[in-house]
């Protein structure tokens, strides 16, 4: 389960390029994924006017050609607010992965290095993973209020003990390696020991685990939307687009199915995507290593 | 290594609800509350002590047993945690037993025709399950199977103990949804470990042996294999907790999860904080019972 010393370097120039073109589910993931991304960065070219433009006449239209996913309560074109929502999510999911990678990647180097540390940092992740990750994130953004920041806090909590286990196995993999022993026999300091020999064994499963909590974080925020904690509703997100389709879901049940299916399909490109980067990169690197929220 | 972890979790709850902002004594008087009334909440809840104080006073509540009253209905948390204990645990039990039955042999399957047809589409539902949202699986089977079809109630629950016929078909379609995220992991896991123990020596003897290809697969291999998929179920147990609270929003049944969303919505704290002890010291249980399981499995595993 956990990775080890082995893992390819990624000194290698070009690997993850080289990883995608040798896969092509991966590589079709990849492509899926950047068309799913531009759609939300261009998504008032794409679909021209204001997604909050509010059409009572033509409220909870059937998809058909002129709304693609057809219309909600309010009259708005559910096409229109899901790529608007895209953008938040889509961002939401960026930043908690990446937060999550960087706080778990630190506190896995330390605990991994500073034996002394270990056992009180390993029982507080263990705390951490013993509290359902959706329940933390629902109460925290609850009690604090919903905004870009809590919620990414919140739904970066819960990833970090998983990030701080897999750096940590690698790091007490590679320590007793002749070059890590070599270095600090040079007298290098333990700072310098960490970032330039021991990081870069991380780097290939910490891509993968990137990769998961990216498509888990995406999950998360639409959970929280769903469960009334997401964003206001000025600011579509595909949690709140969701939530709203909740009340009207057994006349128009597109509200629900099509923004679900949109982001079902985003995180299926981007586990698929994972999964691939992970055959290339770390075969070893199990996916049991990914049991999150 | 139990006590500990519940003490790292009874501090993050601790924290978590009291250095938020928002004053929990205005919450509980209403906001028309003058400052005496206000005041005097305060000392009744002990919020005027030092935050060291309240935390050890509150440890040493929990710790005998006692989590509180809830501030809407002033009901012991325990009395209403475990009023709703029943849904929640019927339908937690049978998205276990579903994933079993159908899991294990789907990823064992998976694993004997390995690169197979079935290998693929077995792997292809594994991601399906973890990518859409339990919900909108939920709201998808509810709209084909209930709403067009009729086969299935919309939603509400019904005790097995009082109908066992009608629980069945309440149960049927959040059972499934539910149950589906861990089958994805469950059959992942069945497959990849599995594969490991099909190239060792002993599975090469079982079928030099004669042994029929079943009895290799069943009798000699899946136990051999079965210690990383105990592991999975164990760790799996924070996926359905979190399942859970989804699917009895969803499927509108009267279980924990729901109690703990209207909680945390009513910033009802003290079932709150009750819940995600309780929470996760089911985890913390379940994992023990594991740690025990893995001995009956594995006989060369000894504390």
């Amino acid at each position: 389960m956990s990775a080890n010393g082995q893992a390819p370097s990624l000194a290698r120039r070009g690997i993850l390029i080289d990883a995608l073109l040798t896969n092509r589910v991966a590589l079709f993931s990849g492509a899926l994924l950047l068309a799913i991304a531009l759609s939300a960065v261009f998504a008032g070219l794409i679909t021209g006017g204001d997604p909050f433009l509010i059409r009572p006449r033509l409220r909870l239209r059937p998809p058909g050609s002129e709304f693609w996913f057809g219309t909600d309560a309010l009259g708005r074109d559910v096409f229109a607010l899901v790529l608007h929502g895209g953008r938040i999510s889509l961002l939401v999911g960026l930043f908690a992965a990446l937060a999550g990678a960087a706080i778990g990647t630190v506190i896995g180097l330390l605990t991994g290095y500073l034996r002394w540390l270990d056992p009180v940092v390993m029982r507080v992740m263990d705390g951490i993973m013993a509290i359902p990750g959706i329940l933390f994130a629902v109460a925290l953004v609850s009690l604090v209020g919903p905004s870009l920041f809590t919620i990414v806090a919140a739904i970066t909590f819960a990833e970090i003990p998983r990030v701080t286990r897999l750096v940590r196995a690698v790091v007490l993999s590679v320590r007793e390696e002749s070059y890590v022993r070599a270095a600090e026999g040079l007298g290098i300091p333990a700072r310098l020991v960490l970032l330039r020999h021991i990081l870069p064994s991380c780097i290939a499963p910490l891509i993968v685990q990137t990769t998961y909590m990216f498509a888990a974080a995406i999950l998360s925020e639409a959970v929280l939307g769903f469960l009334g904690v997401g964003f206001p509703p000025d600011i579509p997100s595909w949690g709140n687009v969701l939530a709203e389709g909740r009340a009207v879901f057994q006349r128009a049940p597109w509200t629900i199915i099509a923004p679900g299916l949109f982001l079902a399909v985003t995180v299926m490109a981007v586990n698929l995507l994972g999964d691939g980067l992970r055959d290339r990169l770390d075969p070893r690197l199990s996916r049991a290593a990914k049991v999150s929220s | 290594m139990a006590v500990p972890v519940m003490l790292v979790v009874a501090t993050i709850v601790f924290l978590l609800l009291r250095l938020s902002p928002g004053d929990p004594a205005l919450i509980i008087a209403g906001e028309t509350a003058g400052p005496e009334a206000l005041a005097r909440i305060r000392a009744e809840m002990g919020l005027d002590r030092p935050l060291v104080m309240q935390y050890l006073a509150w440890l040493g509540e929990i710790v005998r047993g006692n989590l509180g009253t809830s501030v809407l209905s002033k009901i012991p948390v325990l009395t209403l945690i475990f009023d709703r204990l029943e849904p929640t645990l019927v339908l937690a039990l049978s998205a276990i037993l579903i994933t079993v039955v159908v899991a294990v042999p789907l990823g064992a399957i998976a694993a004997w025709r390995h690169n197979s047809w079935i290998d693929r589409a077995v792997m292809m539902l594994s991601v399906v399950g973890f990518s859409v949202p339990a919900f909108v699986i939920g709201y998808i089977l509810i709209l084909l199977l209930s709403v067009k079809a009729d086969i299935f109630p919309v939603q509400g629950y019904v005790s097995p103990f009082a109908d066992p016929l009608a629980a069945l078909r309440h149960l049927a379609l959040p059972s499934i949804t539910l149950a589906l995220v861990f089958m994805a992991l469950i059959s992942r896991v069945t497959r990849s470990s599995l594969l490991e123990v099909l190239g060792e020596d002993f599975v090469r003897t079982a079928r030099a042996k004669g042994n029929v290809e079943r009895r290799v697969l069943w009798r000699h291999a899946l136990p051999n294999a079965a210690v990383p998929i105990i592991t999975v179920i164990g760790l799996g147990i924070a996926l359905l907790i979190s399942g859970v609270v989804v699917t009895e929003s969803v499927f509108n049944l009267p279980g924990v999860g729901r109690l703990t969303i209207d909680a945390i919505l009513a910033r009802d704290y003290p079932v709150v904080q009750g819940l995600m002890l309780f929470f996760a010291l089911i985890y913390v249980g379940v994992n023990l019972l594991i740690d025990i399981a893995y001995v009956i499995v594995d006989p060369r595993i000894r504390y």
